[in-house]
């Protein structure tokens, strides 16, 4: 079997708070070829920041501690500060949640989508400016000359998602880490955002991480999920396979969402047993 | 119970809410279904009197009401919010904030109603004086809950009230929802993104989009899949999750 | 509860409690929590320090100083600073270590009546406007906006040329040029708070604007005045000092610091104890109310809770 693209190895995040060392994520072990990863889990899982650690994207005060934690041959924790910057962008993208916020609010997108091509390659203005383009168009968006100049408040959050999208696919890197990308949007444009993402991934080879708390849609869109408790990976499957997971807490998750072709009586509630948060 | 004629909410140029019908009979449990700049959240503060200025008619319990609602309104309708967090004041205990409604109302008992009210929702005395920051999402929420409740009311709006949750506190939000109903017999208008969290809560959905009702059907058609309008069964099939034929047929409707 | 008998480790337990056993009990585990918070900064503590001494000057005067400050002796004027008198003498042979003791005291009047005045005017006009909006608001506005025109030390010579010198109205003059950037901060934070879900709900639940007003808005426009107010000290002192200094605010023999600036200008190189050592008192009193209101805005910040 050829190497893995991403591989981490006991990963290990934690925080100095005044009231002691808080651990987020308490080793959390992967690997992933190139396919569509998910990581599901609900808010204190430690998704977000296992994500960001494989762009060593983390915030101030955190402290990342790992066995291994190689991207396609190159080891993560002991690269520099400027082979990281070298990597981040160009080989390793990173799409958030919310455009409003990573949006740069008083520059035209198209500009954006531009600078981030420049930033990672030798292209002139004017290659990056029909890159720009050429981008917006692989997101589907009609009018790519028109949306070129548009402000970000001036666009729709399905827009502004696939905006950020190119920017982030635009260098054409080998792995793209997704936190949440369409949890702010509304379920119909979330399906034509995932089918664009869909189609990019695959077209491109590219490995995707898709971090959600929504376990129906990871189970739908992705290929592996991986279901995170407590700072930890409680269970790894294959996506079709959802429906015989083992581990309970997985099935609790499973079972207490509300189904549409269920009935009416009582969720059944999740009891969180102490035993998940220690290691298997 | 409740009914809506021709309800019409504008927001300078642009129109929220466009000509919107619908009855809710006592007891009922009516849900609002659409997705963000529907319009559905505006419904409920056009009906709650948080926004003053609609045309059309609004009828509670039999009486016509006007732009501003009276203090006897109040204690028959109430409302829970989305963000469990901003719906509480950031500097009020939790006592404080059930405590706030009876005083303005001039009722006595605090003691004994607060902290039946508190058991009622779910939480224990070790809650009573904590600070909104001190408490976890599902537990904000089940004090908005408590808080709306507190008064008695009739009726409830609730806007979207387990969206900011995690799907386990989810579903004990909405368990608790359901009891609640069952218990004191009241009369729900639920608004929601979400078609299961409606189909499990509720009796009949209104599906809204761009400010007007699509359609109107009861949950056994919705689950069934007898839908009339396209954009309900579009709605109904990107619920499902992500399917790259669906993905393809979806239309913006605009 | 618990009862005096409780050991120091005991204090902090109750002081930290997860679950408060009542809302006195919940609004001291929050003070704790935020004076801990604030503990940690040590030029925040200093600014305490400097202010705690300045109010323990001005308390303790009549016990610290060294007679009384008007007393003359003609004799020993003009002497440098030594182990009889500490600061030094001035023109009239007055001991300038008691002198600013007590003038230590007209300090803290000044600082304290501006405060009381200022404060509580700004809050609630700028609540009051902010939230109701509309013509009230303009209105509100409008008359806030012709107080801060005005230059404030031109006003409060113009008001002591009318009303005579005296600190009573040089404190008035200060005040009301000194309230209309609160107007405007609380303002600025009501439109912002008015549109969150608590108020929201405080609507349903019936409450008037008043209210509203009263009871849940201005709380948490308290802050950023508090912090704006501490900030403004230092200004309000020196705008004291100067229109001393100018012969407009306290009159002698009061021992007011910039009075005593002004009188000692005449000696400055010669014997410069005189004007030095009141300046080195404004001087240090203004940074002290500065570190305090950079440590409690650190505090009290809401981004940063």
């Amino acid at each position: 079997m050829s190497a893995p693209l991403l591989d981490v190895a006991d990963l290990r995040v934690s925080f100095r708070t005044p009231r002691g060392v808080l651990e987020a994520v308490r080793g959390v072990n992967f690997a992933m070829r190139r396919e569509k990863l998910g990581i599901v889990g609900e808010s204190g899982s430690g998704k977000t920041l296992t994500g960001r650690s494989i762009l060593r994207l983390l915030p101030p005060g955190a402290e990342l501690k790992a066995r291994r934690l190689d991207f396609d041959g190159v080891d993560l924790l002991a690269a520099t500060p400027a082979r990281l910057r070298n990597l981040r962008g160009r080989r390793l993208a990173m799409v958030m949640q919310d455009p409003k916020f990573s949006l740069n609010p008083v520059m035209a997108v198209g500009d954006q989508i531009a600078e981030a091509y420049l930033a990672h390659s030798r292209a002139t203005r004017g290659e990056a400016r029909d890159k720009a383009l050429a981008m917006l168009e692989a997101v589907r968006i009609r009018e790519p000359r028109r949306v070129y100049a548009l402000y970000p408040h001036e666009v729709s959050g399905g827009m502004g998602q696939r905006i950020m999208i190119a920017m982030m696919l635009a260098p054409d890197p080998d792995l793209l880490v997704a936190d949440e990308p369409t949890s702010a949007l509304d379920v119909t444009v979330q399906m034509q955002v995932l089918a664009i993402l869909d189609d990019l991934v695959s077209e491109r080879g590219m490995g995707l991480v898709f971090i959600s708390h929504d376990l129906t849609l990871v189970a739908s869109f992705c290929d592996r999920v991986l279901v995170m408790y407590g700072g930890r990976v409680v269970e790894t499957l294959d996506a079709r396979e959802l429906g015989r997971a083992q581990h309970p807490y997985t099935r609790g998750l499973m079972a207490c969402l509300p189904q549409l072709g269920g009935g009416e009586g009582d969720l059944p509630v999740l009891s969180r047993d102490p035993a998940w948060l220690e290691a298997p | 119970m409740i009914e809506v004629e021709a309800l019409s909410v504008d927001f300078g140029e642009t129109r929220a809410v466009d000509r919107v019908s619908f009855r809710v009979a006592s007891g009922e449990a009516f849900g609002i279904v659409g997705e963000s700049g529907s319009g559905k959240s505006t419904v409920l503060r056009a009906l709650s009197g948080l926004k003053r200025s609609w045309s059309g008619r609004i009828t509670i319990e039999g009486v016509p009401q006007g732009p501003v609602r009276s203090r006897e309104f109040h204690r028959r309708l109430q409302m829970v919010f989305q963000d469990p967090y901003a719906s509480l004041h950031p500097r009020q205990t939790v006592d404080r904030a059930l405590a706030e409604p009876l005083r303005i109302h001039g009722i006595d008992g605090h003691e004994r109603r607060i902290s039946r009210t508190l058991r009622e929702v779910g939480l224990g005395p070790e809650h009573r004086f904590r600070y909104p920051h001190q408490l976890s999402g599902g537990q904000r929420q089940r004090v908005a809950i408590a808080r709306a409740l507190i008064l008695e009311p009739t009726i409830l709006l609730l806007d979207e009230p387990t969206s900011a949750l995690d799907v386990s506190v989810q579903a004990e939000i909405l368990n608790l929802l359901q009891h609640i109903r069952r218990e004191r017999g009241l009369t729900y208008i639920l608004v929601s993104h979400n078609l299961a969290v409606v189909a499990h809560l509720c009796a009949r959905v209104a599906v809204m989009n761009r400010g007007r009702f699509v359609e109107e059907l009861d949950v056994a058609s919705l689950r069934a899949h007898r839908t009339q309008e396209p954009y309900t069964a579009q709605l109904l099939r990107a619920s499902e999750g992500y399917d790259r034929q669906a993905a393809e047929a979806l239309v913006t409707y605009d | 509860m618990t009862s005096e008998a409780i050991a120091p480790r005991g204090w902090h337990a109750w002081l930290t409690a997860d679950a408060p056993d009542s809302r006195l009990h919940a609004r001291l585990v929050r003070l704790y929590g935020t004076a801990r918070i604030f503990a940690r900064n040590p030029l925040a503590l200093v600014g305490v320090a400097i202010v705690v001494l300045l109010v323990a000057m001005a308390l303790a005067a009549p016990w610290l100083a060294h007679g009384v400050p008007s007393a003359q002796d003609l004799a020993r004027r003009l002497r440098p600073p030594s182990a009889a008198s500490w600061f030094g003498t001035d023109e009239l042979g007055r001991d300038i270590y008691t002198r600013i003791l007590y003038g230590a005291r007209i300090t803290l009047g000044i600082v304290a009546l501006v405060v009381v005045i200022v404060a509580p005017v700004g809050l609630l006009v700028g609540c009051v406007a902010g939230y109701l909006g509309g013509f009230v608001d303009t209105a509100l506005m409008r008359v806030t906006d012709i107080f801060l025109a005005f230059p404030r030390l031109i006003l409060a010579l113009a008001f002591v040329a009318a009303l005579g010198p005296g600190i009573e109205n040089a404190v008035i003059a200060i005040s009301l040029t000194a309230w209309p950037p609160y107007a405007r901060i609380a303002r600025a934070e009501t439109l912002l708070l008015r549109e969150s879900d608590f108020i929201s709900a405080a609507r349903l639940l019936g409450a008037g604007w008043s209210r509203i007003v009263f009871l849940h808005v201005m709380p948490l426009c308290l802050a950023s005045v508090i912090v704006r107010v501490t900030l403004d000290m230092a200004g309000i002192i020196l705008t004291a000092a100067g229109l001393g200094f100018l012969g407009l605010g306290a009159q002698p023999p009061s021992p007011e610091w910039g009075a005593m600036i002004s009188a000692g200008r005449k000696f400055v190189l010669d014997q410069w104890w005189v004007a030095a050592f009141p300046g080195l008192a404004i001087c240090t009193v203004s940074l002290g109310f500065n570190l305090l209101g950079d440590g409690l805005r650190d505090v009290l910040d809401p981004k940063q809770r």
